[in-house]
């Protein structure tokens, strides 16, 4: 591809006064320190991309932006945050965040002389009969959907209610915090269910819908706080704490609710993406060893010269899987996760074996049916839970001691032990000898720890006890955990 | 070299690919546009049935180039993606210069023998040399092995492929390139760099309302609302494969057949197969839908 020198310079906006180069440049270093390869190729793309396009809409921009700089779609809430810092929607309270009419020539005016003065206005305005005026048209564009809406409300609902005035320029800030607390929209889902139930939703989809709405709106409401915040000090400061690692990088112990879900869905493309893998690096190593009498057998049909080699067939070999998870709350969601995807890819071993444990060992095997649905399947296995407690508080001794007792024809000298669990026994005894005792009869054994590595052995941690018996993993994202999946198949 | 000028600006590619039949939303006019303007690759990932193929199919329609298709899989090699030659051909040549007893122009048919007359052009070649303007759809490139990417990468670069008997073949008029992936697999850093990727997703219940209404344009508005926020529910499911837009046109044309004027919970039911392909699935919206069966 010929880029000529000139594109940079023909619109006549990129010339170096205008600071847009430097906006731009700005913008993909940033994009580069939250994790995207950004290249130089890909920085000309851009460049060029811009250029051939009209500036008269964001969108445009942003879809020309993503389509030369983003090539993972993991990747693209990283970009959209960022995006919205470098490239605000809006300065200030924007012209359109008049909302309640009349004086919106003011409003405007006041973003441009500075935010401080909008705070204040704002802060004016802020009353009871605000608040319940405001929340009525909250009500009424969450009700609808309405996503033009809901973003200009989001925006004045930070301006009206977030703002904390400072002595000076530059001093003033915002507060999503302070505004979700005023206005409070969660106290709003029972309103939002009721109109959907009254559309004919079901009681359980009319609760998960309203909580979605509910939570985006949160999620617009913060954005729209760090972009008030980024405009008085500056993208830089604010783009180290607003991002949020993407889905495939998040730590299992740090994930919302909504982020669960999100990685349950991704459970499915990871294991079938594992699975092809697999089955091409297994086709590319599928020749055995030289299978020399065939060779010479076929060497004669070419006068003794053995043109081709015949191999023998390689076995595959399929390992029996058993698998010890920790379910106790503080790593649930870690063991779910891997209980699930070690079902998902249930093909590729010979035989599953799943048990649970608090304080005592329950087999849970039989909930992962083949083709089972995968939502019945977290419930039985939260219902379950109780089965595997009998005190309540973890203790990996007890455990160990009882899976040896109860279950010793599932250690077999053709299996192999996965445990997960985050090596925290509550200082009991950890039953080393019985671990090291079980892990000698068998093929292989794993530890999977969810906790980042510069936490093992804090506190009542055993972690570096239990990993000399046997070898320990970090295991804290599904990046992480597909690696791991991948190198013991 | 000349350059096409496949579109002349995002509102244009949004005209012109509606004109076909394709309704685009603003990113994906935008980014076909940029793909002509700039004359690089697009690489479109998404789930299965949301229009990636079809894409390429309407910039082919809108701007009435030839399409020309490599369909990727495992073990797709060169000589079935870029060039062959064509060796009976060649072998009938050497034994007729050899019947005419002529055995001194040996050199002659050396030379002879490698030339355009014996080559056959796969995909990527033809969609090179092809004067008229071309798109060129790589469909489902995540199929193939890394190996095949590697073939690529001169391609989408430079537009060029080089065959050693007969030099380097460059575009005369560059194709319009799509390559689709349905991420079954990262690509390389490589092939992904010299792209531009777009990501399509489920539309939003308006647009999705418009393209069933497009495709079947004999369902009843009011059942093609019906239809689609039924989608939309069923997407909101945590589903194995959620409904593709390739799957409500298909319930479309089923009401259609079947007679349905009214899609209701009994309907739903009735006809949830065409959209549903997991015996689970369907029982999961079965009952959170609170379908009577």
């Amino acid at each position: 591809m010929n880029y000529r020198v000139g594109d940079v310079d023909e619109p006549g906006e990129q010339r170096s006064g205008s600071g847009l180069l430097d906006r731009h440049i700005a913008f993909l270093e940033a994009l580069r320190a939250a994790g995207l390869s950004v290249s130089l190729a890909e920085d000309l793309d851009a460049v060029a991309a811009l250029s051939a396009v009209q500036w008269g809409s964001r969108q445009t921009v942003q879809a020309a932006y993503a389509a030369t700089l983003v090539k993972k779609q993991s990747q693209r809430p990283t970009f959209d945050a960022l995006f919205d810092l470098w490239f605000p929607r809006m300065v200030g309270s924007g012209v359109g965040a008049a909302g309640t009419g009349g004086d919106g020539a003011d409003d405007a005016e006041d973003g441009a002389t500075g935010p401080d003065a909008a705070g204040e206005r704002f802060s004016v305005r802020d009353g009871a009969a605000a608040l319940r005026d405001f929340r009525e048209r909250l009500a009424e564009a969450l009700g609808a959907d309405d996503q033009q809406a809901l973003g200009d409300l989001a925006a004045e609902m930070v301006a009206r209610f977030g703002a904390m005035p400072g002595r000076g320029p530059g001093l003033s800030s915002w507060s999503a915090y302070t505004a979700l607390q005023r206005v409070s929209p969660a106290e709003l889902t029972d309103q939002l269910v009721a109109g959907l139930l009254a559309e004919g939703r079901t009681d359980e989809e009319a609760a998960r819908t309203a909580g979605r709405r509910v939570d985006a709106f949160t999620r617009r409401v913060e954005d729209d706080a760090r972009r008030r915040i980024a405009e008085e000090k500056g993208p830089e400061h604010v783009a180290n704490v607003a991002l949020r690692p993407s889905i495939d990088r998040l730590d299992f112990l740090s994930a919302r609710r909504t982020d669960l879900e999100e990685m349950r869905r991704e459970i499915y493309p990871l294991a079938r993406r594992l699975a092809t893998r697999l089955t091409k690096e297994q086709h590319a190593r599928r020749r055995g060893p030289l299978d020399f009498r065939r060779t010479v057998r076929a060497s004669i049909s070419t006068g003794g010269v053995p043109l081709t080699t015949h191999h023998k067939p390689k076995r595959p070999h399929r390992t029996e899987l058993v698998v010890l998870c920790d379910v106790s709350g503080s790593v649930a969601n870690f063991a779910q996760f891997t209980l699930l995807l070690v079902f998902a890819l249930r093909d590729q071993f010979q035989k599953v074996r799943a048990f649970t444990f608090i304080d005592h060992v329950h087999e849970v095997t039989h909930h992962f049916k083949p083709g089972a649905d995968v939502v019945d399947v977290m419930a039985d296995l939260a219902a379950s839970t109780s089965h595997a407690a009998l005190w309540g508080r973890t203790n990996y001794g007890r455990a160990i001691t009882k899976l040896a007792e109860n279950h010793a024809d599932a250690l077999g000298p053709k299996s192999s032990l996965l445990v997960l669990g985050d090596a925290r026994s509550n200082y009991s005894d950890l039953a080393l000898d019985t671990l090291a005792e079980l892990v000698g009869g068998i093929r292989h054994a794993w530890w999977l720890n969810p906790e980042h590595r510069r936490h093992w052995d804090n506190g009542d941690s055993a972690a570096s006890r239990y990993g000399a018996v046997v070898p320990m993993v970090e295991c804290r994202n599904l990046t992480q955990l597909g690696e791991f999946v991948h190198d013991i198949l | 070299m000349t350059t096409a000028d496949w579109f002349s600006s995002p509102d244009d590619a949004t005209e012109r690919l509606a004109a076909t039949g394709y309704l685009a939303d603003p990113a994906t006019a935008t980014t076909a546009y940029l793909a002509g303007a700039l004359e690089k690759p697009l690489l479109v990932e998404g789930p299965a049935g949301v229009g990636k193929t079809e894409l390429a199919k309407a910039v082919a329609r809108a701007s009435g180039a030839e399409l020309v298709r490599l369909q990727c899989y495992e073990g797709l090699d060169e000589a079935r993606a870029l060039y062959e030659w064509n060796y009976k051909k060649q072998l009938l040549r050497i034994q007729a210069t050899q019947a005419t007893g002529d055995a001194s122009s040996w050199d002659e048919t050396h030379d002879d023998i490698f030339t355009d007359e014996f080559l056959l052009t796969r995909p990527l070649l033809t969609a090179i040399r092809r004067e008229e303007p071309t798109v060129l759809l790589i469909d489902e490139v995540d199929k193939t092995d890394v190996e095949v990417e590697g073939l690529l990468l001169e391609v989408l670069s430079d537009f060029q492929v080089t065959i050693p008997e007969l030099g380097t073949v460059s575009a005369v008029r560059r194709p319009f390139v799509v390559l689709t992936s349905n991420a079954t697999r990262e690509l390389s850093e490589a092939v992904k760099r010299r792209c531009l990727y777009l990501h399509l997703d489920y539309p939003d219940a308006e647009r999705e309302r418009e393209i069933v209404s497009s495709q079947v344009p004999d369902l009843d508005e009011r059942v093609a609302g019906q239809l689609v926020t039924t989608v939309a529910r069923l997407r909101e499911l945590e589903l194995k494969k959620a409904p593709s837009i390739a799957e409500s046109v298909d319930w479309a044309r089923t009401l259609i057949a079947l007679e349905i004027g009214d899609l209701d919970d009994k309907a739903i039911a009735d006809t949830l197969g065409v959209v549903l392909k997991h015996a689970s699935d369907h029982d999961r919206a079965v009952r959170e839908l609170r379908l009577r069966r």
